[in-house]
């Protein structure tokens, strides 16, 4: 088959990097995760121990790993409603009949996304400083005495979930506003004639269809806040008192800073494992509220 | 409500909002061009007494910003230009060509785009040694040359391709890699511009997998010498916000430029999920 051979010289050179660089990797941690791969094994394979589940039930014992865990899931619970709200106000605005540049008003929302997190977390490092920051000095106007927000262990994570919220909600606002524009008129049309209210015409037809778009987001969103690395790396170095260390964070430290791999690997395992459970539950749920409706 | 009132809160709103969300970028290019120590008052001024350009001197002649963004160029141009010649034709040979296991090779390459990075980083940077590529270009560039995502974008758009035009040129007798360099890829243009400028923008923002594999001060990319910077100049207000002005300002301008491809590629990348 002389066909079926050019056909493989296109695929095969995608194919080998996903599967060396990718695939294989995915594989060899798992692997990994069940050996005690630390610094003497990285200077002589002759020390690597199979050990089981050894570093699971060895993370799992770890107070720090409950910490770390309590600490992303607490960014997730604030920073999703927040990041949902915005973007879906946003979308709405953007998608009024009403509205004027919205082009601009797009491009301006959305530029946050496409910066680089690392030179934006420096710049909230400062707007968050408890004396010269912007953000207290406009607090201060509204009464509000100056918060300590990279220094407090209570504001410390409120204060990352402000920040990824800006510099996020722009992602969603526009997968939101594709939805939006996806809607019918003649349903807004046929609700105005019947003399719905806005708020009824939002509950009653918005909503409901954009309710797909909305998980979908959801489903991103999750993804990407348990992700949390960048932030905590430059803004606060996971303190104060570690409570800003994400689970990523813990994986960095275990894999990169102490070098053990196969702890670092079980750790990566355990947080897929949840974004991957917490992800189907709420598709399951969705799918299931759908079949009832 | 009378339709005027609404008019006016939905565009004070649209305003405020877009002001407050560009506010933080203005306030770092206005901090860059502070006298050393200016931002560092109470209240925080908002403009500089006397603009300078001492910081953008200092971060080039000291810190050596120009050899990290010369890094970031480099990193990020030559992971577009070869992860766009192997997406590209992946991507065409998914949708149009036939070979034993297609299907289920394609569904291996859905699977993998659920896979989290994070997962192989242990074991990647334990290959990337053994291949000699820690600190060096290689270490960056090698894992990012093919991704499912380009793959996957690729195969959806040229399924709209109709086939009668391949299988003319075939009866022509040109061979396949003529038909797809000569007739496919022209076609291909407006998706490869959507990628190109997708592809680009996530490797100059990527940070932690650059942060692992380059540890070696003379290879990092701008925002992981920018990370280890502002570290070391926990004080120096301006400085930072010069750093991060010409770190941003590259994947601003381009995400500019090409908005309308970006926010498309956004769009059909989202649908994955």
């Amino acid at each position: 088959m002389r066909s079926e051979r050019a056909a493989w010289t296109f695929v095969a050179p995608a194919l080998v990097v996903l599967g060396v660089f990718l695939v294989l990797p995915v594989c060899a941690a798992l692997l990994l995760s069940f050996t005690d791969f630390d610094i003497y094994a990285l200077a002589n394979l002759d020390n690597l121990r199979f050990i089981g589940l050894a570093n699971y039930v060895d993370v799992l014992r770890t107070p720090l790993f409950w910490k770390v865990l309590a600490n992303t899931v607490w960014f997730v619970v604030l920073a999703l409603p927040l990041s949902l709200a915005l973007s879906l106000g946003a979308a709405l605005l953007l998608n009024s009949p009403l509205a004027r540049f919205k082009g601009l008003h797009r491009t301006a929302l959305f530029a946050p996304v496409v910066t680089t997190v690392v030179a934006v977390a420096i710049i909230w490092r400062y707007l968050f400083h408890t004396r010269y920051g912007l953000i207290n000095y406009a607090l201060s106007h509204l009464g509000i005495g100056p918060i300590d927000w990279l220094g407090d262990p209570h504001w410390a994570m409120p204060a990352l979930v402000l920040f990824a919220v800006w510099k996020n909600f722009g992602y969603n606002m526009i997968i939101l506003l594709a939805g939006l524009q996806a809607i019918p008129q003649d349903l807004y049309e046929a609700a105005r004639i019947d003399g719905a209210s806005a708020w009824r015409r939002f509950w009653h037809i918005t909503l409901p269809g954009l309710r797909p778009v909305l998980l979908l987001v959801a489903v991103i969103t999750i993804a990407g806040y348990f992700q949390l690395f960048a932030e905590p790396y430059v803004m606060t170095r996971g303190d104060p008192l570690q409570s800003t260390v994400s689970v990523l964070y813990l994986m960095y430290e275990e894999g990169f800073k102490w070098w053990n791999l196969g702890r670092a690997c079980a750790i990566a395992f355990l947080l897929f494992a949840l974004i991957l459970v917490i992800t189907r539950v709420l598709l399951r749920f969705a799918r299931a509220k759908d079949e009832r409706a | 409500m009378n339709s005027r009132m609404t008019k006016w809160i939905v565009n004070g709103l649209l305003v405020t909002g877009s002001v407050v969300t560009l506010l933080p970028l203005a306030w770092m290019l206005s901090a860059s061009f502070m006298q050393p120590g200016e931002a560092s008052h109470a209240p925080p001024p908002l403009l500089p007494a006397h603009a300078t350009l001492a910081n953008y001197r200092e971060l080039f002649l000291r810190a050596g910003m120009g050899r990290y963004l010369l890094n970031s160029f480099l990193v990020a141009g030559t992971i577009t230009l070869a992860s766009l010649a192997f997406n590209l034709s992946a991507g065409y040979a998914f949708a149009k060509l036939r070979f034993a296991g297609r299907e289920r090779l394609f569904q291996l390459v859905l699977a993998a785009l659920l896979v989290p990075l994070q997962v192989a980083m242990m074991p990647l940077f334990l290959l990337m040694k053994w291949l000699h590529l820690v600190n060096s270009y290689g270490g960056v560039i090698v894992p990012a040359l093919a991704t499912a995502l380009g793959i996957y974008l690729v195969r959806q758009y040229v399924r709209s391709i109709p086939d009668e035009l391949i299988e003319a040129a075939r009866i022509d007798g040109a061979g396949e890699w003529t038909i797809f360099l000569r007739i496919v890829l022209p076609l291909l243009k407006p998706m490869s511009v959507t990628l190109a400028v997708l592809t680009f923008l996530a490797s100059w923002n990527d940070f932690m997998w650059p942060l692992i594999v380059l540890s070696d001060q003379a290879w990092q990319t701008a925002p992981v010498a920018l990370a280890g910077l502002s570290r070391e100049h926990v004080q120096d207000n301006e400085l930072m916000m010069a750093g991060s002005v010409v770190t941003i300002l590259p994947v601003l301008l381009l995400f500019l430029l090409l908005q309308r491809q970006y926010l498309q590629g956004l769009l059909l990348g989202s649908v994955k999920g």
